[in-house]
């Protein structure tokens, strides 16, 4: 529907997917050097020009797996690789994160404060590159420009089209689970206490007034939330503080995640649905990607860059386990996109999965 | 109040093919005199979810509707509401999408009429779409669209040549939702109103012109949902309120502070004037409209937040409510158009107590509540 989605939808989940990173590295215990070049790497991947300016151009979106694809490659941007287990887990751990901000953003406007939160932290993540800093800050008054003018309708919108992006995907995190902000059916908990949107006042009042416009009458009714006044708007400036939380980074190394795909099996009918719906945007969405990814500078790891496999898992084990329990219809298959039917001069084919795993084949991390 | 709460009461729930999308007004309820099944439908991305019920709840079938397109359109239109119009002569179920707006039989069988929306000639950031619609006079559907203009459509007894009779402009936003009183607005009130995304508010009266009778200036927060009660438009908007206004003159007559998050979606029942609001803060409240008979002021009286049995703690979920929960008020709200709605799963997913609201809406009888 709003043709101003994608830009969101791309830096929110890039930015969740750089908190998992971040924490599976430090827990991982990847050499700092390592570790750095690696979220540099993605960043820079990330905030390529030519990328971002596809990005923003106004458009609708794409299918779920275009989307996974354009994540496939963003995490291999540098010298880490996941295999087809880890990379899985990782983007269910994204796009439920993303899910749960958008439906619990207080104001539809809100949306943008959850992306600056985002951008802010991805901002921390840089270490030491004034160019990468310089690529990031674009972005951020390119979202600045495009979004500030938009109306509260109008983000809404956009917050609708995210919602049925994500409509029935009902993955369980560990996380929002132990936090109590997700139920066992993989369904979001809406809090019903503590501040009211900005703008919003606290329910429970009825103001009466007359033909002349006075007021004549005033009646309070009691609800059952328990709500306040909010103390200020976030800031929706380059810097300054967002004041929402939504958006933030909700990993350390002392909280690892898990998801729970057992338990969501039920809900699969849709996600079966989707996968033998016939897809006639095929064609129209492989040039999408191909647009899209033409900006995506992918490295091979080689000569000096010894790369390493990251786990999202905690043991490899599990890892493994999870590649063969995990229900064929949540399987993201992987668009290949023909190397002839891309004219850009940065795009290289997709390297499958499988491949990559037997290239790094090493147990646990080569250091 | 204490004698409100006794009047409706919850009836065998009814489970929806799938779940329903994060939309204005997304639930249409058609309930015919007689015999004839109860219909049922909401939006589910490109495609409307169709149920309908016999008697006692007993022969259900379910059919999922796609979005048509003239032609093979290059990608899949989404769509942003659906809505039985009843006629005097004939029934419809309209949709409208990204692409434009279909018409159909009232069981969604055979496609009567379809108008393409010319999406080339806007701009490529703006959003097009066909969203909200209504019914009123002998033989008026109106559909309301993204740039902001009104389209009325003449309908004919019975065939498929319907034709645009007239474009109604004077909203400068994206159309949210259009409501009608059917036969029972007051002289000179108008008949019919319709809102936008700035919070614009036009109050028409239907005939072979349509006339503007009043007109609400934009508050620049979007109004959602709206309802016509006896004179009096009923307008739910983003920042929580709910505000009456004369239709006649466009006077604000009352506020209020209704909910904690935006509202998605008003009801009203005719007979009573009993009104139900559903937003994303989880709750759905009913409000009592009344005349007071002395002042002629439109008043307005809380009665009660709308939970006949409020199962939030099902599957051991914690104190707060649960987004989705099959059972209780949360599907309700999620078809009156909040955030999605419970999963595909059969059982104890997508049930249709959410169909409390419309039921109400033709002044019958709701499937949930029964009012009294």
């Amino acid at each position: 529907m709003s043709a101003r989605t994608l830009p969101l939808l791309f830096l929110n989940l890039g930015g969740e997917m750089l908190y998992i990173l971040d924490q599976r590295l430090r827990a991982q215990s990847i050499p700092g050097e390592k570790a750095r070049k690696v979220m540099n790497d993605i960043i820079t991947t990330m905030f390529n020009k030519k990328f971002m300016e596809e990005l923003f151009k106004p458009q609708e979106l794409y299918s779920k797996k275009a989307l996974r694809t354009v994540y496939d490659r963003l995490a291999h941007a540098s010298i880490m690789r996941l295999n087809q287990a880890s990379m899985d887990k990782l983007y269910d751990l994204m796009t439920m994160a993303f899910k749960y901000q958008v439906l619990l953003c207080p104001r539809p406007r809100d949306i943008l404060l959850v992306t600056f939160n985002h951008v802010d932290a991805i901002k921390d993540f840089i270490y030491d590159s004034p160019g990468i800093m310089n690529q990031v800050d674009e972005t951020f008054r390119r979202l600045i420009d495009t979004y500030s003018c938009l109306s509260d309708g109008e983000f809404q919108l956009i917050r609708q089209t995210l919602l049925i992006f994500f409509q029935d995907m009902h993955i369980r995190v560990s996380i929002f689970l132990k936090d109590k902000v997700q139920n066992s059916n993989g369904r979001f908990v809406l809090p019903i206490s503590g501040p009211v949107p900005w703008g919003t006042e606290v329910p429970g009042l009825i103001r009466i007034f007359n033909h002349d416009g006075d007021e004549v009458k005033r009646t309070e009714f009691t609800t059952p939330g328990n709500y306040v006044t909010p103390q200020r708007e976030g800031s929706f400036g380059l810097y300054g503080d967002r004041v929402l939380k939504l958006g933030t980074n909700m990993y350390s190394v002392s909280r690892p995640v898990e998801t729970h795909m057992s338990g969501s099996s039920k809900n699969l009918a849709s996600h079966a649905k989707e996968n033998i719906v016939p897809n006639p945007l095929a064609k129209e969405e492989l040039n999408f990607l191909a647009r899209l990814l033409g900006g995506l500078e992918i490295k091979n790891p080689s000569g000096s860059d010894t790369g390493f496999r990251l786990n999202l898992f905690t043991t490899d084990e599990e890892e493994e386990h999870a590649a063969l329990t995990r229900p064929e219809e949540l399987s993201y298959k992987v668009i290949n996109i023909e190397a002839t039917q891309v004219r850009t001069a940065h795009f290289r084919p997709l390297i499958p999965i499988a491949r990559l795993a037997k290239k790094w084949v090493s147990p646990k991390v080569v250091t | 109040m204490a004698a409100a709460v006794a009047e409706y009461r919850r009836e065998q729930s009814l489970p929806l093919p799938g779940s329903s999308a994060a939309l204005y007004n997304n639930l249409s309820v058609l309930r015919l005199p007689g015999p004839q099944p109860q219909r049922f439908s909401a939006v589910h991305g490109p495609s409307l979810s169709l149920l309908s019920a016999a008697a006692a709840g007993l022969g259900l079938s379910h059919r999922q509707l796609p979005a048509r397109e003239p032609g093979m359109g290059l990608s899949a239109a989404l769509l942003t509401q659906a809505a039985w119009c009843v006629l005097p002569s004939r029934v419809l179920l309209v949709l409208t999408s990204q692409k434009g707006i279909q018409m159909y039989e009232a069981d969604g069988s055979v496609l009567v009429y379809w108008h393409a929306l010319d999406v080339a000639e806007h701009p490529p950031a703006q959003a097009v779409f066909a969203r909200g619609i209504a019914a009123v006079g002998e033989r008026f559907i109106c559909v309301g669209t993204s740039s902001g203009p009104v389209l009325v459509f003449d309908i004919p007894p019975k065939g498929t040549n319907v034709t645009v009779s007239e474009v109604l402009e004077q909203h400068g936003a994206a159309v949210t939702d259009i409501a009608a009183e059917q036969g029972r607005a007051p002289d000179g009130a108008g008949d019919l109103v319709s809102a936008d995304d700035a919070g614009t508010l036009c109050v028409w009266s239907a005939g072979e012109e349509f006339r503007l009778v009043s007109k609400v200036p934009a508050c620049g927060c979007t109004c959602s949902s709206v309802a016509l009660w006896h004179g009096t438009v009923a307008a739910g908007f983003g920042n929580g309120q709910i505000r009456l206004y004369e239709a006649a003159s466009g006077r604000l007559r009352a506020q209020v502070n209704a909910h904690a998050r935006w509202i998605n979606a008003l009801d009203l029942a005719p007979e009573t004037g009993k009104l139900l609001s559903g937003a994303e803060d989880s709750f759905v409240h009913i409000w009592k409209l009344s005349r007071n008979p002395d002042t002629d002021d439109v008043e307005v009286s809380w009665v009660r937040r709308s939970c006949p049995k409020p199962p939030t703690r099902v599957l051991g979920a914690p104190p707060e409510r649960e987004q989705q929960l099959g059972k209780g008020i949360l599907p309700l709200c999620c078809a009156l158009g909040g955030p999605e709605s419970s999963s595909g799963a059969k059982g104890a997913m997508g049930n249709l107590e959410r169909a409390w609201d419309k039921g109400w809406r033709d002044g019958i009888r709701g499937n949930g509540f029964q009012l009294r």
